[in-house]
């Protein structure tokens, strides 16, 4: 067949092709050279302690007491100081362990799906985004560890064979919860360490070549004998792929588990099939929201606009927007399947959620969920970043929103009457929470003062003096 | 880079291997020795207000348990005695004694002795003697061979792991209720006798609570 076609080939339809010409956007403005990006990237890490930096550092860590505060006194004391009661027994910590869960998704989406289908626009942020991660999986584990309440028996969470042949309940969503966390965890510092380990050893070396020798034993000491041969690459180049292959499902499995804390249980509001996608997306949602929240200002302060371009800023506001739409989607199929499902105790729970006590939650989160990231369909909000900053910052409110209606309007109001309440936080939650975000900016200044905030090598590879088949620059 | 790090440096991520491998397991075994029951509480034997021996009055002499601790067969605690349960023989058998100092002062002033107290069930532990011993736990189960004590000491580890061995599988620890008492006598299993065991869990519905709320209110 092939022979006969080749015999006899077909005439051709135009006398000459004329592919059109579509230029990749450019990822590194104004032909930036490879000394440029190592200069700029480590100058941060080497230059002196801005003071700006200080103020911060010192305002997180006053911030950061508050949560330090509130734990001693609830460990103390005992859980009673947070405000649940009968009927709402979750309340602001879940709401809080699964908005910080939440917020932590886009690193590892950006870091792994994106790394995987070869989104080169990814590099600039991926550094970042993944120390986001991790802090933000450490601002969560705060929450249901320390609901335990007697946290000294936390580790009753494992199965660690013991005295009291106490044993963990494996048909429990409570519980895969702790194994898709601290998977998640775990993978992620691995992930994010290891593509440090390039940049690290050239911080020892240009720390080793100034003098600074102590500076150059501490990131000499972590990064591993790298001396950056072929093989190293290569070793390095596999490690990186098999942890984003690992890391995929991990994006989307972390939030549907715990999705299942809620959608396993049969409460009215939270037995519901769309959960896992819904929290999914609410996710890296949450997750992009606050990548914009901390990118922006970086790229202000550090005067990155020639590595995080306009380009980036607006596939970050596109998948915002992709991601937001598809939460409001599910808001609107919530309330479909409640009056399509004829279920009286699934539809009270919904008509309960948009006009009964909480309905002031309820209007808060669909104004910064749906309506928020509708914005970003127009490229002049798009471009305009101290608006897109503010959006963004909507959207992490509309998520934390989002956890608290689920979480108490469901509870509140489940299919008994005489069991209905009204939750209303204690103020040793309030001030647990507020320091949560001291403890997060707390570990996000370190972590811009002593780590490269981009990979230097990754950021390089996408320049187009690194494309041997583009138009050379120079 | 050798101006960095010597040259003895690269064995280091082999050092630290083993170092923690090593330390973890130190770590773990110390803990499953260390921190359990077993070793926390067997053993105890703190000093009496009276060299009371249960060697010598269950033992030697034969008296029942129930003689002392009245109220095992009844009710959820096991009693201790008050003096006038020692002075009933006490008054006439050594009545000079020293020894007997604490026990004729609590029995003139009323003011118990004040035993030590070896076997302490936390608060949180709903256990009830008198469910066991009529259903043929014996004594001997969690209390070991006190008619052989001199002065009684902590003889097994009352963990809660303890607890469920037997109510896991309660038939190896049954005896006949008539020999609940006599802290000799071999278990039904020891006997050859486990079928009998198994009718009597049959017969008198025994069902020993595996769920938290069976112990823990």
């Amino acid at each position: 067949m092939g022979a006969h076609l080749a015999d006899h080939p077909a005439p051709a339809i135009l006398a000459e092709v004329q592919p059109a010409s579509l230029p990749r956007k450019e990822l590194v403005h104004h032909g930036r050279d490879f000394h440029w990006i190592t200069e700029k990237i480590c100058g941060i890490v080497e230059g002196p302690t801005p003071t700006w930096w200080w103020w911060c550092f010192g305002v997180a860590a006053f911030v950061a007491s508050f949560t330090v505060a509130g734990l001693t006194y609830l460990v103390g004391t005992g859980v009673g100081v947070w405000g649940h009661a009968n009927p709402v027994n979750w309340a602001w910590d879940i709401v809080n362990f699964v908005f910080w869960i939440g917020i932590g998704h886009a690193g590892t989406l950006i870091s792994a799906i994106l790394c995987l289908l070869r989104q080169k626009w990814r590099t600039s942020i991926n550094r970042a985004s993944e120390a986001m991660t991790i802090f933000a999986v450490a601002c969560a584990a705060i929450f249901p560890v320390f609901h335990v309440g007697r946290i000294w028996m936390a580790w009753y969470l494992f199965p660690i064979p013991n005295s009291n042949y106490i044993w963990q309940n494996f048909r429990s969503p409570l519980e895969w919860d702790v194994f898709a966390v601290s998977t998640y965890g775990t993978v992620s510092v691995l992930f994010w360490y290891i593509g440090l380990i390039p940049d690290l050893g050239t911080l020892r070396d240009r720390f080793f070549t100034v003098g600074r020798i102590w500076r150059a034993r501490i990131y000499g000491f972590f990064a591993m004998g790298w001396r950056g041969s072929n093989r190293h690459w290569s070793n390095y180049e596999m490690a990186y792929l098999i942890l984003a292959g690992i890391s995929t499902p991990l994006v989307l499995s972390v939030h549907t588990i715990v999705s299942f804390d809620f959608a396993v249980s049969l409460l009215p509001g939270w037995h519901t099939t769309i959960f896992p996608p819904y929290f999914v997306a609410g996710a890296i949602f949450s997750g992009f929201g606050m990548v914009m929240t901390l990118m922006l200002p970086l790229r202000a302060i550090f005067r990155l606009e020639d590595l995080i371009t306009q380009y980036h800023i607006d596939n970050m506001c596109k998948i915002t927007l992709a991601t937001g739409t598809m939460v409001g989607y599910a808001y609107s199929i919530e309330f479909f399947i409640a009056w399509y499902g004829s279920n009286p105790y699934e539809g009270f729970a919904f008509i309960n959620r948009a006009f009964g006590h909480y309905a002031w939650a309820y209007w808060i989160m669909v104004t910064c969920n749906v309506i928020t990231p509708q914005f970003f369909w127009f490229k002049a909000v798009r471009q305009n970043t101290t608006l897109v900053w503010c959006l963004a910052i909507m959207v992490n409110v509309g998520m934390w929103f989002e956890r608290f209606v689920i979480i108490v309007t469901s509870l509140a109001r489940d299919f008994l009457p005489s069991s209905w309440g009204y939750y209303s936080p204690s103020v040793v939650e309030i001030f647990t929470f507020f320091g949560t975000f001291g403890v997060f900016s707390f570990l996000f200044l370190l972590f811009i003062r002593f780590v490269p905030i981009m990979p230097m090598s990754e950021v390089k590879a996408v320049t187009a003096a690194a494309d041997p088949h583009g138009p050379h620059p120079h | 880079m050798s101006k960095i790090f010597p040259k003895s440096a690269n064995a280091l991520p082999l050092q630290i291997v083993i170092f923690l491998a090593i330390a973890g397991g130190v770590a773990t075994a110390a803990v499953t020795y260390y921190s359990t029951p077993k070793y926390l509480r067997v053993g105890y034997q703190p000093v009496q207000p009276v060299p009371f021996e249960h060697s010598l009055h269950a033992g030697q002499l034969g008296i029942d348990c129930r003689y002392c601790h009245a109220s095992v067969e009844k009710s959820a605690t096991s009693s201790v005695p008050a003096a006038q349960t020692c002075m009933n023989c006490h008054s006439i058998v050594k009545p000079q004694s020293p020894l007997l100092e604490p026990v004729r002062r609590s029995y003139e002033t009323g003011e118990p002795v004040p035993w030590v107290k070896v076997h302490v069930a936390p608060d949180y532990v709903y256990f009830n003697h008198s469910v066991h011993v009529n259903r043929g736990v014996s004594c001997v189960e969690c209390h070991g061979k006190v008619n052989e004590m001199t002065a009684v000491w902590h003889d097994k580890s009352h963990s809660m792991g303890f607890c469920l061995d037997c109510h896991r599988d309660p038939a190896n620890y049954l005896r006949e209720p008539k020999d609940v008492f006599n802290l000799d006598s071999p278990t039904l299993a020891a006997q050859g006798r486990l079928e009998k065991a198994h009718q009597n869990i049959r017969d008198w519905k025994i069902m020993p609570p595996q769920s938290c709320s069976g112990c823990h209110r």
